[in-house]
């Protein structure tokens, strides 16, 4: 966190100075190491184990905050007696559909509800018998007792390479500091979420924190460091194939035929998304003005559907094999930033057109003529049909707008100064794109043009440059009643009868009174600690998610000390020092058997937004790849798995062509170590933003491996030297930093070494090097189809690489071994989801940097 | 007295006018470097290079931990400095090793060696107490790069003149903190007052001590620990001996050994010339 987000770790030092504890789980020693209380080196990709870890020991140790789990979780619920845990069956859950490589997840369901998604009116996914002793064997709390008992610390140390003294300390000290009187919190980036089960990371920090009772309370929760400033923004209103804005779906080609499904399949039968009519009719109202009736479903045909998986890996693959044909690119720098470069440059080569907007001619750009496979002359930049548009962009400092942070806080920025030359922001971009395709289409009469015809484009333009008002959008996003275009107050005023508008239904409030919320800049010393008068956080500038948990059933705070949110009996109302993120109604509410929405959320029920109002220790539905968190290795590991057969998520993504080959699963001979990826304070990236800046290039200019003396002396690394380092799908040089802070591990009984290599550069800009994620394949987590770049084997040697081969042109640079890939799976899993696999679940939201 | 003045009174001018310029100051002000809330991040660095425009010092992998700037110069102002050492931190549970950050910077000596030496006064104190290079003045003579104990000054190839940290003279004339100051997330770098900082640093230690990192200290802080300077007004909190951090445990403003020097030139003479008498006796006696 100090090496990657050094200003919100300002605050970690000022909890250091207060007497918290720091704890830091990393593979290598890094800058947060070097001030944390705790370093704990870990091998990569194995936290499920780690994390397991602690939850065996909070509960073997009954460490639980018993009150609140019983009532804030699902710890008491009775679950389907047809549900068979993973520990039963080798690594796999009972209910694996061979024919169709997936789980029938209604195995895992509560007792007595059906879950079926495609159902309307829908069941309430909550429990209809539970147990508040907790004794029940098929009540969630014993199930996971029972799927965690083999994590012991022997366990842990044979497969984190932890040592058992160190788990022990972690757990306690975590159990030490929740409660009552204190919370902890988590903090996780993409080294958590980069792997094939980069989900089931967080579920896992999920379950100790819910069991800890560090959920919806002060001090407490799981944070998500984001990687670049707004890319919260960029999930909640969304860059993402498969959300509109507010995490509503995207409609699915093949199901959602008409709005009245669309909305039927969408609704939940209990809390807030109870009124998801209201949010989809009005964000439709927001995007097609008067056009949009309740005669014609709002417009709802107009909306795009999906067809299949178009996340970031199918549709590269898609391209290369000729079936894309245009590719817009903004702020994003693809063939250094996401895994096997070359795979992604085939890609763009087989594409007819290409827009890149970015500050500088990044790699992305210039991959016609600036590329290793060009240099070689393999490949021409003549024979290469891609016609490539080129926009530089304006920066943030020479553009209105907000950024939405990690703590889902939008704050405004203001331009400073105007962007120079031909350089504009996103948003003017976006803007005349509409007015030119307006214009084109202006005399159509074919109805297949009318989303275009009758989109809302009306945005005011001001300045040199007519940029358009960025003010106006935010308007338009915070919500508005169409008859008198008057602003509104927040989500609740939002109507499923076409009379108000909004954009994103989660951010309605941020322009609350017309005025711009998320300009305020009220300072901490002059309001109280919460400070909600600085800037404005969705949803309804709530600070704290679910905080109705920071108070006990009765709706008193659990103690003085963490006092957040309470029930007022005088008042008779929630208050506090925050919003209350709650129902109006008493904590002795409890809802008639047929309440709907919001209505059947219970006095004690904080969260919200899950269907029955509780923490899901146990996931009954949502996920692929099971309702609790099992410790899979990565694709390319350099170990068995210590805990069953099945080597790696069953469910992960894999894309069997010849331009991505995969290792053997573990003790490929040809790949001995493992490779980690990260970055670096002192470059942002993919690099398109400090690449280009001598003054940052200066403090790390070249490219380079981290190794420990060990793994330097078994190889002959020399510090500065260099170093060729290689995959089956490539090899890059980098220098050499021999250092301490990198350390072999002792895993299942041999010295295992990882290098570490900041992904940073690639050929272009002032400062330049190989990019390591040349050597990644494709092969992604099952719920969001994100990478894994956290682990993979590779191979290392001293000196500089070959200057004439690479896979992608040149065939094979290692020996192929045949693939055992039945050493990944159990028999009977060996299906596995490919290129093109379908659309799932209506969470599911591609992982995100 | 005679419209000249005689060089007994010049000196005796000279230090009245200091005096009065000492008390006239508006305040010392100064910098305390806390390296135990150092995260190494060198936004400290780019800061200082940003508002004041400085070129990078070349592109160059050096090998060594994450510091490729390597030192302070013409060009940089502010440095960090990585100290891997094979020594656990008594407050940290992470193995027997540990990394050190430091910020370094000029430490606007209370005598100040490169402003001794300036045959040109391009180099005065200002009402900061702070030791800023005249840019337009200084000649480029060089005898304040080797007057430095810290080895903070350095001349730039390009124009020759010196030049080091100016404690963001332009910023503080306009009532904001040097840059570096403001930039850093931690508070690791503190300016202000520097009685205040002083107060400030030994609280700190204190506090340090009574949680069990016994090896806190500060550097730099008090005139009499450091007599060879009389003391930094930007002192630093450390961990490890001085001289990991590339500070010199000792250091000396040149000139004030001058009249020591002086003296034994005195004697080495005075010998000389007895050795000469000696020796012509001898022979006369021969």
């Amino acid at each position: 966190m100090a090496e990657c987000h050094p200003v919100g770790f300002r605050w970690v030092m000022k909890a250091k100075e207060r007497g918290a504890t720091i704890i830091h789980i990393d593979p290598r020693f890094t800058r947060t190491s070097a001030v944390a209380d705790v370093h704990v080196p870990i091998r990569a990709g194995s936290d499920i184990a780690f994390l397991g870890g602690v939850i065996r020991y909070i509960i073997e140790n009954e460490r639980y905050f018993k009150e609140y789990v019983v009532n804030y979780t699902n710890a008491a619920a009775i679950v389907n007696e047809r549900f068979e845990d993973s520990e039963l069956h080798d690594g796999i859950f009972g209910g694996w559909d061979a024919e169709k490589g997936e789980y029938d997840a209604k195995q895992w369901m509560y007792e007595g509800v059906d879950g079926d998604p495609h159902k309307h009116p829908r069941e309430p996914i909550r429990a209809k018998e539970s147990d508040p002793t907790l004794q029940n064997p098929r009540c969630v709390f014993q199930i996971l007792k029972h799927h965690f008992a083999r994590y012991t610390p022997e366990m842990v140390e044979e497969t984190c390479g932890v040592p058992a003294r160190l788990l022990l300390k972690v757990a306690e000290e975590l159990c030490r500091n929740s409660g009552r009187e204190r919370t902890s919190a988590f903090c996780y980036a993409v080294g958590w979420t980069q792997h094939t089960t980069g989900v089931q990371y967080i579920r896992t920090a999920c379950i100790i924190q819910a069991l800890l009772g560090n959920m919806g309370r002060p001090g407490g929760g799981i944070l998500a460091l984001r990687g670049h400033a707004s890319i919260q923004g960029s999930t909640d209103i969304p860059t993402l194939y498969n959300l509109l804005p507010g995490y509503l779906p995207m409609p699915r080609a093949k199901v959602d035929h008409d709005f009245k499904t669309y909305n039927d399949l969408n609704v939940s039968p209990t809390g807030w998304w109870g009124e998801f009519r209201k949010y989809s009719v009005s964000l439709l109202k927001a995007w097609y003005g008067d056009a949009a009736t309740a005669e014609n479903d709002y417009c709802f045909r107009y909306l795009p559907a999906m067809t299949s998986d178009h996340s970031h890996m199918n549709t590269v693959a898609d391209m290369a094999d000729g079936k894309v044909k245009g590719y817009f690119v903004m702020g994003e720098n693809p063939v250094v930033g996401t895994v096997n470069g070359a795979l992604h440059r085939e890609g763009l080569r087989a594409l007819e057109w290409l827009v890149v907007r970015d500050f500088q001619l990044i790699e992305t750009a210039e991959f016609w003529r600036d590329a290793p496979e060009i240099h070689r002359g393999e490949i021409r930049p003549q024979d290469i049909g891609t016609e490539v548009f080129f926009f530089p962009a304006a920066t943030h400092t020479e553009k209105d707008g907000t950024f939405t942070n990690t703590q889902r806080l939008l704050q405004w920025h203001h331009k400073a100064v105007e962007p120079p030359g031909d350089c504009r922001s996103e948003l003017d971009f976006i803007f005349k794109l509409g007015q030119r395709l307006k214009k084109l289409y202006a005399d159509s009469p074919d109805p297949k043009d009318r989303p275009i015809l009758d989109m809302t484009w009306d945005y005011s333009v001001h300045g040199p440059t007519n940029d358009p008002d960025a003010e106006a959008v935010l308007r338009e996003i915070n919500g508005y009643t169409v008859a008198d275009g008057k602003v509104v107050d927040g989500f609740t005023s939002l109507k499923d009868d076409g009379s108000t508008a909004c954009g994103c239904w989660i951010y309605s409030g941020c322009f609350k009174d017309g005025v711009n919320q998320t300009m305020r800049r009220k300072p901490h010393w002059e309001q109280n600690w919460v400070a909600s008068e600085w800037a404005w956080a969705w949803p309804h500038n709530r600070r704290t998610l679910y905080n109705r948990a920071s108070a006990d059933p009765e709706g008193k705070p659990w103690s003085e000390r963490k006092a957040y949110v309470w029930w007022d009996e005088a008042e008779q109302k929630w208050t506090g020092h925050d919003d209350p993120d709650f129902i109006t109604k008493p904590p002795s509410y409890r809802p008639p058997a047929d309440a709907r929405g919001k209505d059947a959320i219970s006095g004690i029920d904080p969260f919200l937004l899950q269907s029955d109002g509780k923490a899901w220790l146990f996931a009954p539905n949502g996920l692929k790849d099971g309702p609790l968190p099992v410790h899979y290795e990565p694709q390319e590991s350099l170990v068995e798995n210590s805990l069953h057969g099945q080597q790696c998520n069953p469910l992960r993504m894999e894309w069997r062509r010849k331009d991505n080959p995969y290792h053997q699963p573990y003790h490929d001979p040809r790949f001995p170590y493992s490779l980690t990826t990260y970055r670096l304070t002192e470059h942002h990236t993919a690099g398109g933003m400090s690449r280009w800046l001598s003054w940052l290039s200066e403090l790390q200019p070249e490219a380079f491996c981290e190794v420990s003396p060990e793994l330097a002396q078994e190889t002959g690394l020399q510090n500065g030297g260099w170093a060729t380092i290689r995959s089956a799908r490539g090899e890059i040089e980098s220098r050499v930093l021999v250092t301490n802070r990198m350390r072999p591990l002792r895993v299942r009984g041999r010295e295992i070494h990882q290098i570490g290599m900041p992904y940073h550069w690639s050929n272009k800009g002032i400062v330049t090097g190989d990019c390591p994620n040349e050597l990644f394949p494709f092969v992604a987590d099952p719920n969001v189809s994100i990478m894994e770049t956290k682990a993979i084997s590779v191979s290392i040697e001293p000196g500089r690489r070959s200057r004439e081969r690479r896979f992608i042109t040149s065939g094979p640079l290692v020996e192929q071994l045949p693939e055992h890939a039945e050493e990944r799976d159990l028999p009977g899993t060996h299906r596995k989801h490919t290129t093109g696999h379908t659309h799932e679940t209506e969470s599911a939201k591609e992982g995100n940097t | 007295m005679s419209a000249t003045l005689t060089a007994g009174e010049v000196v005796e001018l000279e230090k009245r006018t200091a005096r009065e310029d000492t008390q006239n100051r508006a305040s010392r002000k100064g910098f305390f470097t806390d390296t135990t809330l150092c995260i190494g991040c060198k936004a400290c660095e780019v800061a200082c290079k940003q508002w004041n425009q400085l070129p990078d010092d070349g592109l160059l992998f050096s090998g060594l931990s994450y510091d490729n700037t390597l030192e302070l110069g013409a060009s940089t102002w502010r440095h960090v400095a990585f100290i891997e050492r094979p020594v656990a931190l008594s407050t940290q549970d992470a193995g027997a090793f540990s990394w050190l950050f430091n910020s370094d910077v000029c430490k606007h000596c209370a005598r100040a060696g490169c402003l001794e030496s300036c045959p040109t006064g391009a180099i005065i104190r200002t009402e900061f107490d702070s030791v800023f290079v005249q840019p337009d003045i200084c000649n480029g003579c060089g005898y304040c790069v080797m007057s430095c104990p810290f080895g903070v000054i350095d001349r730039r190839e390009d124009d020759g003149r010196a030049w080091k940290c100016t404690l963001c003279y332009d910023r503080l004339k306009a009532d904001m903190q040097p840059a570096c100051a403001k930039a850093c997330p931690t508070d690791s770098i503190k300016f202000g007052d520097l009685e205040e900082l002083r107060e400030t640093a030994r609280t700190r230690v204190e506090q340090l001590h009574e949680k069990g990192m016994q090896e806190a200290y500060l550097y730099g802080d008090d005139p009499n620990r450091q007599p060879g300077t009389e003391g930094l007004n930007a002192f630093f909190l450390l961990v490890e001996k001085p001289e990991a951090y590339n500070l010199p445990p000792d250091p000396i403003a040149p000139a004030k050994h001058a009249g020591e020097s002086w003296k034994s030139l005195a004697f080495g003479a005075a010998g000389l010339i007895a050795l000469a008498i000696g020796s012509a006796f001898a022979s006369t006696r021969r």
